[in-house]
């Protein structure tokens, strides 16, 4: 097999993990902050519940819980798996896993909030709502970025994962042609691939930091 | 009509009894400082006048309209909604440690809530919060952020957001403690150019030559009780024993 020919199967691996890694993001974000709102409510049954779902996510493999999403439905319900459900089953992991971090992550920082915001906040006739997007969120944000960081790094790793359920994103594809050539290069531009694409993300997200570094 | 009355407050933090029984009323324009030694429950008393916290007993009234008040029962009960909305659109707060809004620009915490929360023109909004600011002598300052601003540029910029809702009363509770000494003197300059704005205010403060130079009516706190009330001249030159020993510590 020629380089070119290698370098745009990978590339096209490439695009998929790139799917794999926005789309979890897409969900897992704004899911998150749902969640650490749970795991912060005053109702104690409710705050029990996403507890144990934050610590199952956080205290089992991803791989595995990969799995469970792809395979669940089929021994439990019978139903049909495979086609497009492959890609839905690693959306649903994924998002599901990483929405159970960045729920911790969320809720450390709106916990670091001081109470004078919302005192102030509603001193000022601001409601509940509007207190907490307008006032509260955006500073919270600023104080996570760091922590968002990092989690958003490991996942562009992470997405090499789906290659338990064979889903053809990039490393599924390196280990293949790895494999049929008996060639380690496959691998080696996988990693320089991964590490471009994190090298893309960690200056992107140095910029949103810059961005909001006009207040402390 | 009273703009603010207080009947038989009491509050308790668990079994700590902080305010107990205290009655007060403040007129229209009228400048009232509470004063008073440290954990005798001023700071608490402005934040039930507040709503920031729940009261015990008693009743508040504002406009003579009642705005927090305990049934027979026990219920504590907090009118909602529009009732609510106009109440508290009675009242400011000023902050001891300012709480400004990191995030947005002086402009911005100035603006925002009557735009937004009071729905009032744009247009004119900006331009009364740029004379609130020309009147705080902050005018070059309108595009900062709270944290390019020293303590004493902060804390009268608090003091234009509480005023750019145009409040009937406002509420000091130790406005230049977190201040400097030298930042001090700017802040009770703007607090005291309030008074022909014929705002009432309500001071808690431990500057007692500022306190005796502005104020109407002076209420000396201890241990959760009003312990004396009157005017200035009554307040510091009663011989009550507490009170001179309250002085005494800032004579020295
Ligand atoms: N949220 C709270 N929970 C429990 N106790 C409280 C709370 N807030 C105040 N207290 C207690 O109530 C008492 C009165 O406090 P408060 O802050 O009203 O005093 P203060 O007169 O404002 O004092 P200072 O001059 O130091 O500001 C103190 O003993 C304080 O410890
Ligand atoms: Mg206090």
């Amino acid at each position: 097999m020629s380089l070119s020919v290698m370098l745009s199967q990978l590339g096209s691996g490439m695009l998929k993990s790139m799917g794999i890694f926005f789309l979890t993001l897409i969900f897992s974000l704004p899911l998150g902050l749902l969640v650490s709102f749970g795991r912060m409510s005053k109702n104690a049954i409710l705050r029990t519940i996403v507890k144990i779902y934050i610590s199952i996510m956080r205290g089992t493999p991803l791989m595995l819980q990969l799995l469970v999403v792809y395979f669940g439905p089929y021994f439990l319900f019978g139903m049909n798996i495979g086609g497009s459900y492959r890609f839905t089953a690693i959306i649903i992991g994924f998002s599901v896993n990483y929405a159970a971090y960045f729920a911790e992550i969320y809720r450390s920082g709106i916990e670091s909030m001081p109470v004078g915001q919302y005192e102030a906040a509603k001193m000022l006739g601001y409601s509940k709502g509007k207190t907490f997007f307008k006032i509260i969120l955006p500073q919270v944000i600023k104080r996570i970025l760091p922590s968002i960081t990092n989690e958003v790094i490991t996942l562009v790793k992470d997405t090499s994962l789906s290659f338990a359920l064979a889903y053809a994103e990039m490393f599924t594809i390196a280990k293949q042609i790895a494999a049929k050539e008996t060639s380690f290069v496959p691998f080696i531009v996988a990693a320089i691939f991964y590490y471009i694409f994190n090298l893309v993300v960690a200056l992107a997200m140095e910029r949103i930091e810059k961005k909001l570094s006009y207040y402390q | 009509m009273k703009l603010l009355e207080m009947k038989h407050i009491s509050k308790n933090f668990d079994d700590l009894e902080v305010i107990k029984d205290i009655s007060l009323s403040v007129e229209e324009g009228e400048i009232l400082s509470i004063i008073g030694p440290s954990g005798s429950g001023k700071s608490t008393l402005l934040r039930c006048a507040t709503m920031l916290e729940t009261i015990d007993s008693g009743e508040i009234c504002y406009m003579g309209e009642r705005a927090a008040w305990v049934t027979p029962e026990g219920k504590k009960v907090y009118p909602r909604g529009e009732t609510a909305k106009k109440i508290h659109s009675y009242f400011g707060l000023v902050f001891q440690n300012f709480n400004l809004f990191p995030h947005y620009s002086v402009m911005k915490n100035i603006t925002d809530a009557p735009i937004h929360n009071q729905k009032r023109n744009k247009e004119e909004v900006y331009e009364e919060a740029r004379q609130l600011l020309a009147k705080m002598g902050l005018s070059d300052k309108e595009n900062a952020y709270p944290c390019q601003l020293s303590g004493g540029q902060c804390q009268r910029v608090a003091i234009a957001r509480a005023l750019a809702l145009n409040p009937k009363i406002l509420f000091f509770d130790e406005p230049t403690s977190a201040l400097d000494p030298e930042l001090t003197g700017e802040v009770l300059k703007v607090i005291k150019s309030l008074a022909d704005l014929h705002i009432a205010m309500v001071i808690v403060t431990h500057e007692m030559a500022f306190a005796r130079d502005i104020s109407d009516k002076i209420i000396f706190m201890d241990k959760g009780v009003v312990a004396l009330e009157g005017t200035p001249g009554e307040v510091f030159e009663a011989d009550h024993d507490r009170m001179q020993e309250f002085l005494g510590k800032f004579r020295r």
